[in-house]
């Protein structure tokens, strides 16, 4: 028996955590992201699990990260200025291949900009903001229910492949409510145990150790040096260097297709817009409201690793738009991927684009 | 249809909470879509608060306020914040004990403090007697769906004051409906 | 004295100068954890960076070599998660009182049951012997060339007022009170931290006219006071030598702690 509930994004976050498995949760108060910690704090100690309130957020991401090394799932939930404190932690995740969730309800920035307005100021920063070469996964729900099911599918995506999962939601998404379905369980898929005879950073064909989780008896190394396969540092050989980081950006990009996950509407169009998160609900409703088969719309549900395949879904497309709550951040990855122009319609402050002004663009671009 | 439907009063009021109820009771129990946003800010107590709620038969897309069709105004300060643009097509429901000026948009006036102090003997449910009033007044949801919505939304101990209140609101929306 | 079976043995050469106080500091922790009679595969070492840091790199456990001055942090996340782990956290001057200065004083609030052992050189060692909150006024270090301007902190008396369980400090020449107090403080629920001065003989010792091991171990020996003897010269208003220290238990108490195993 699943429940429906009139309930708000940040809260379906946090039962999407429970569902998946989540039993850790160390955090920092911050608005917009704070009903995530406050619903994990209430939950969480009756499932069996751990809440914790770290002194900031460079802590919280490293107990977080400590606590996937003994097992379980784990998460933390943040906002810009907590986002940036992370980042050198979040590299170490990357680099250490540890499974955890990051959440992000993104508000206006830089610093402490608008607490509590929405912004999508985030986007590359969880791509490329720690310092080194990664790879990561990225996730872009726009409604309250794809807060719970998005969330579920990012701790399996940070167990499958190994890497931090970031869930990049926004202040409208996280704190509006809507009707939301919780099902009584989810599917679950544990990652992929350390063979016996493997060495523990000893990748597979897909680029992926198995984890040996502490107290497996394997004696496991963790180390955000550069390291050979047994875990141990090897920190000037660049072969070994060279081997591993590109290990670590391969087994993310070379899963494109698999990790993908994305919307298509009017193939045909001429006129496409790019969209993920809130803004791909005006253009919905721009849709809806002119019935106009040649505007064409591609919603990201995934936006890291980047599914550049999705673009050639519309072979007529003259022109991408993307509106975008920044100031054009995911446009430059899109424009790299096509020959046809495509129009930044970046928009700041806090508010979503109205439809009057996607209607105007459309008019201006097709 | 959709409706947007925006509460305004000072922060200790209710007046999320009645954006919330409200939401509820349209996607939960009316078998309709809604989506509640505020605005985000210091005001837990005093100040002017915002709650709204958009609510459609049609699955909602784009989801904030941009030009509500309904208002339900609780204080002076709120009305002069978030109701003094409402057009002439607009409908108010305004606190009349609270709220000095009135808009150029059709009006009801319900006196739901007074209600709530005097004949309800606990000025807290004035947001309740308001929400009463609101579906009465504009049949935004029905009835069953908002009395669902207030007790599950209520603290324990309190559902038969609350619905004591809500259907004082129910007489004083049908009753001003009339004048 | 230690069993080799609690060594990486394909882990060497180790990256310890000689000289270096460290080895005598894991040693002695080791033989702690072998009194102790906890089972590898239950045992998890934490560390920051710095050359304290690199100690769990070097005993076959779990071992999470971490970021700079967050070892705490991701030590509070392996205990509270797993309370039946045992968790040994190794640190140095900068990575805890620098860099992981708060995270220091806020694992001592919560008294997360943990033992913490911080290798106090008084230098950053890793990086080629710069100033650091514990170099102690008047000290030569690359980036103190004039002599340290700053007042030191003193850790163990930080970690007692911050809440710790138990706090007790020796220093790499006392090695059976070091071995007894790493056990006591393992055998104590909560936060147990125990600063060992130790000597940096290429980074300190070089710069600071204590050219051998040998008269760098003396300097902090003969700096090193009882706390007993310490509390007594003071109530009776006797005059402390400059550059004491104190040696010994500072607190041992049962505040509340977390992380205990259930």
């Amino acid at each position: 028996m699943s429940r429906t509930e009139f309930m708000q994004g940040n809260t379906a976050c946090a039962e999407g955590a429970l569902a998946a498995g989540c039993r850790f949760f160390g955090g920092y108060p911050i608005t917009p992201s704070t009903e995530i910690a406050e619903t994990m704090a209430r939950r969480l100690p009756k499932a069996g699990g751990t809440f914790i309130s770290m002194e900031d957020e460079l802590a919280s991401i490293a107990a977080v990260i400590g606590a996937a090394w003994t097992g379980v799932r784990a998460m933390t939930a943040t906002s810009g200025p907590g986002f940036s404190l992370m980042m050198e932690n979040i590299g170490y995740a990357a680099m250490t291949e540890t499974p955890c969730v990051i959440v992000n309800i993104q508000r206006g920035g830089p610093s402490t900009g608008q607490p509590t307005r929405a912004a999508q100021g985030d986007m590359l920063q969880c791509r490329f903001g720690s310092h080194g070469d990664y790879s990561t996964i990225a996730l872009t729900p726009n409604s309250v229910q794809e807060m719970f099911d998005l969330t579920v599918k990012a701790f399996d995506l940070a167990d499958r492949f190994r890497v931090p999962t970031f869930l990049m939601s926004d202040e409208i998404v996280g704190h509006m409510r809507e009707r939301a379905t919780i099902p009584d369980t989810v599917e679950i898929t544990p990652p992929r145990a350390l063979a016996e005879g493997s060495l523990p950073y000893e990748a597979g064909e897909d680029g992926i150790p198995g984890f040996a989780p502490f107290g497996s008896g394997r004696f496991v190394h963790v180390t955000g040096l550069t390291h050979d396969e047994r875990g141990y540092p090897d920190t000037t050989d660049p072969e070994a260097h060279d081997k591993l980081v590109r290990r670590l950006v391969t087994k993310i990009e070379s899963a494109r297709r698999d990790i993908a996950d994305y919307e298509v509407t009017n193939p045909d169009a001429k006129t496409v817009f790019v969209t993920y998160g809130p803004p791909s609900r005006t253009v919905e409703q721009v849709m809806r409201d002119r019935q106009d088969d040649s505007i064409g719309h591609l919603r990201l549900r995934v936006v890291w690793p980047f599914p550049e395949f999705a673009l050639e879904e519309f072979p007529n497309a003259r022109v991408f738009l993307m509106p975008e709550l920044n100031m054009g951040q995911m446009v430059r990855e899109v424009q790299r991927h096509v020959d046809q122009p495509v129009i930044s319609l970046p928009k700041i402050g806090g508010e979503l684009h109205t439809p009057a002004e996607l209607v105007r663009a459309l008019e201006a671009y097709r | 249809m959709r409706h947007e439907v925006r509460f305004s009063g000072y922060g200790g009021q209710g007046i999320i909470l009645s954006a919330v109820i409200l939401g509820r009771a349209a996607a939960l129990y009316d078998n309709k879509y809604a989506v509640q946003t505020q605005v985000y800010g210091p005001e837990a107590r005093g100040g002017a608060s915002m709650g709204q709620v958009v609510i459609d038969d049609a699955p909602i897309l784009y989801p904030e306020v941009a030009d509500p069709d309904i208002y339900v105004i609780m204080s002076q300060q709120g009305f002069e914040k978030y109701g003094v643009r409402a057009g002439e097509d607009a409908v108010m429901l305004l606190d009349a004990d609270l709220v000095r000026s009135r808009p150029v948009s059709r009006y009801y006036e319900i006196p739901a403090t007074t209600e709530a102090k005097g004949n309800l003997g606990r000025e807290i449910v004035a947001n309740i007697v308001m929400i009463g009033a609101l579906v009465t007044a504009t049949g935004v949801v029905s009835r069953e769906a908002i009395e669902r919505a207030v007790l599950d939304s209520v603290p324990k101990g309190t559902e038969n004051l609350n619905l004591k209140a809500l259907k004082r609101g129910f007489e004083l929306g049908e009753r001003a409906c009339k004048l | 004295m230690i069993a080799p079976d609690w060594f990486r043995e394909d882990r060497l050469p180790h990256i310890y100068c000689t000289g270096c106080g460290n080895g005598t500091v894991i040693n002695c922790t080791l033989a702690a954890v072998e009194e102790m009679d906890w089972k590898r595969e239950e045992t998890v070492f934490v560390s920051g960076i710095g050359c304290s840091s690199r100690a769990p790199g070097y005993i076959l456990t779990d071992s999470l070599h971490t970021t700079h001055g967050r070892a705490l942090a991701f030590a509070t996340g392996v205990k509270m998660a797993r309370p039946e782990f045992n968790v040994v956290v190794f640190t140095g001057d900068g990575d805890l009182a620098a860099i992981g200065g708060n995270h220091f004083i806020h694992a001592c609030r919560r008294n997360v049951d943990m033992t913490v052992v911080c290798m106090n050189n008084h230098i950053y060692g890793m990086t080629g012997g710069q100033g650091s909150p514990t170099t102690p006024p008047g000290a030569i270090s690359t980036t103190t060339p004039y002599g340290a301007s700053e007042p030191a902190f003193d850790l163990a008396e930080l970690a007692v007022a911050a809440g710790a369980n138990y706090v007790a400090r020796w220093t790499s020449y006392h090695v059976k009170e070091l071995t007894k107090a790493v056990t006591t403080g393992m055998q104590t629920p909560g936060l147990a931290f125990i600063e060992v001065r130790t000597q940096c003989p290429t980074n300190y010792g070089r710069h600071n006219k204590l050219r051998t091991v040998p008269a760098m171990i003396e300097y902090i020996r003969s700096h090193a006071m009882l706390v007993e003897k310490y509390n007594r010269l003071t109530a009776e208003g006797k005059p402390i030598p400059e550059g004491t220290f104190t040696v010994g238990e500072l607190v041992r108490r049962s505040r509340p702690a977390m992380g205990v195993r259930r």
